[in-house]
């Protein structure tokens, strides 16, 4: 009833057509725009466009890094084989090089070997050849003193006569060695 | 939804209701007289509630309006406040929605450069419209602040000036050359041609944005009220079996509101999109 009163007088009172605008419904249309507009262009936008461009600049940031660190690999890595390479190389040198001072050292110890040998057999056969030397000598004069007193005891005169002496030793010894020589000789 | 329905039925009652004394706060319960209300016309004009009869005056569709300005306002300002690189999840939605006014409209249709100059016009555009057409199926506004010719109107007549001045600012004399005497064709076709286009380039294009925005928004909420009015009546009035009845408006009701959101963003796009179509018809060297 109730209702039907109040409708009554706020439909009947004026009849709306949805295309006619009230000055009022321009005037808030055109603040909200405003508004919104001003809202846009001058906080959100920039703030969106500052946004952007500090994300666009730490990707390509990011890929000049990356490139960066790429580049950087790939010289290690070029230096690491080069090194490597180059180490190779020394190693075989040093190997080379090791091998021939071997030979060398084993040629060298083998000359002065043979020349030690050769040096200790000479210095051992000039030793014997002295001892030899001096053996003979000695029994020389030996067997001269034994003879020329043999001689002395039975000729009955002295020899003393140094130059006789000699002379009778001489002589002795040769007959001797014409002696060994002849049962040398036999016995062949 | 059954709190949708409610609400649509009884907004309009309710303005009335503020309209009155506080005996009439007893009209929202008496709708169930066992009479079916459908929905009038007359819904898009609510009684005042401040400043009646001044050219400021505020009814409910204007604070729903400014509901949806504040709402606006709120959600850009705070999902840019701290504007990250990387961004997390409320700001790549933001960003989704601002890209697509920024690449998919201004940039593939007006070029990076031109695209950057008009871009707080179309930015504003697009949300302004989403927002005050999203209001049409958020429970307890339930009306959409485009459904009232005055926004689309402002829209339309920014966009109008907006093409012109792009036009005039490139090259005043081509601008209007190119609109009204298209070249290619021989010069009496003119006489039937350059009023076609003087018709079609500057009057139907700011009638269509209007027209097409607003009907559109006037029909889903006529409908919307249609069906959950159709509803409250069949289920509470009628009862019975055709209670049945009314779980299929109900259910229709509900679709629709689907349809409404997929509307809102279609007519916001639409509308941001042919703006920027006679911008860069207008900015065009040559047709």
């Amino acid at each position: 009833m109730l209702h039907a009163v109040l409708s009554a007088a706020t439909e009947g009172g004026e009849t709306h057509s949805p295309v006619i605008p009230e000055v009022y419904d321009i005037l808030w249309s055109s603040v909200c725009f405003v508004i919104i507009l001003i809202f846009f262009w001058k906080y959100v936008l920039p703030r969106v466009q500052t946004m952007l461009d500090e994300r666009g600049e730490a990707i390509e940031g990011n890929i000049a890094k990356a490139d960066e660190a790429q580049r950087k690999a790939e010289a290690a890595l070029e230096e690491y084989t080069a090194q490597l390479a180059d180490a190779r190389a020394e190693a075989g040198q040093i190997r080379e090089t090791a091998r021939e001072d071997g030979k060398k050292i084993v040629a060298e110890a083998k000359d002065t070997a043979v020349s030690e040998a050769a040096r200790v057999t000479a210095s051992a056969q000039a030793q014997i050849e002295a001892e030899r030397q001096s053996a003979l000598v000695s029994l020389r004069s030996e067997v001269g003193t034994i003879a020329i007193d043999l001689a002395s005891g039975v000729i009955g005169e002295s020899l003393t006569d140094d130059q006789k002496a000699q002379a009778v030793v001489d002589r002795f010894l040769a007959d001797l060695e014409a002696s060994e020589t002849a049962a040398a000789g036999e016995t062949k | 939804m059954f709190v949708v329905a409610r609400a649509e039925l009884h907004a309009p009652k309710q303005e009335i209701a503020l309209l009155a004394n506080a005996l009439n706060l007893l009209v929202p319960m008496s709708t169930n007289d066992g009479e079916f209300h459908g929905p009038s016309i007359d819904e898009f004009f609510p009684g005042a509630l401040f400043f009646e009869g001044t050219n400021f005056e505020i009814n409910r569709i204007m604070l729903v309006r400014f509901i949806a300005v504040v709402a606006l306002l709120l959600v850009f300002w705070l999902g840019t406040r701290h504007l990250r690189v990387v961004p997390g999840r409320f700001q790549s939605l933001l960003e989704m929605g601002l890209d697509l006014v920024r690449v998919n409209v201004a940039e593939d249709l007006l070029g990076k450069k031109d695209g950057k100059r008009f871009l707080p016009i179309l930015t504003t555009m697009f949300f302004m419209i989403l927002f005050m057409n999203i209001t049409g199926v958020i429970p307890f506004l339930n009306i959409a602040g485009t459904s009232v010719i005055g926004v689309p109107l402002v829209l339309a007549i920014v966009s109008y000036v907006t093409f012109i001045y792009a036009g005039v600012k490139k090259s005043p004399e081509n601008f209007f050359k190119n609109s009204l005497f298209p070249s290619g064709v021989p010069w009496p076709v003119y006489i039937i041609v350059t009023p076609i286009e003087l018709l079609s380039t500057f009057v139907i294009r700011p009638v269509t944005l209007t027209l097409r925005l607003m009907m559109n928004m006037i029909v889903g909420h006529l409908l919307l009220v249609l069906f959950f009015a159709a509803t409250q009546f069949f289920v509470f009035s009628l009862g019975g079996w055709w209670t049945l009845v009314g779980a299929g408006t109900l259910a229709f009701g509900f679709a629709f509101t689907l349809f409404e959101i997929l509307v809102a963003f279609l007519q916001a796009y639409v509308f941001t999109l042919l703006t920027a179509v006679y911008i860069q018809l207008a900015v065009a060297e040559e047709h």
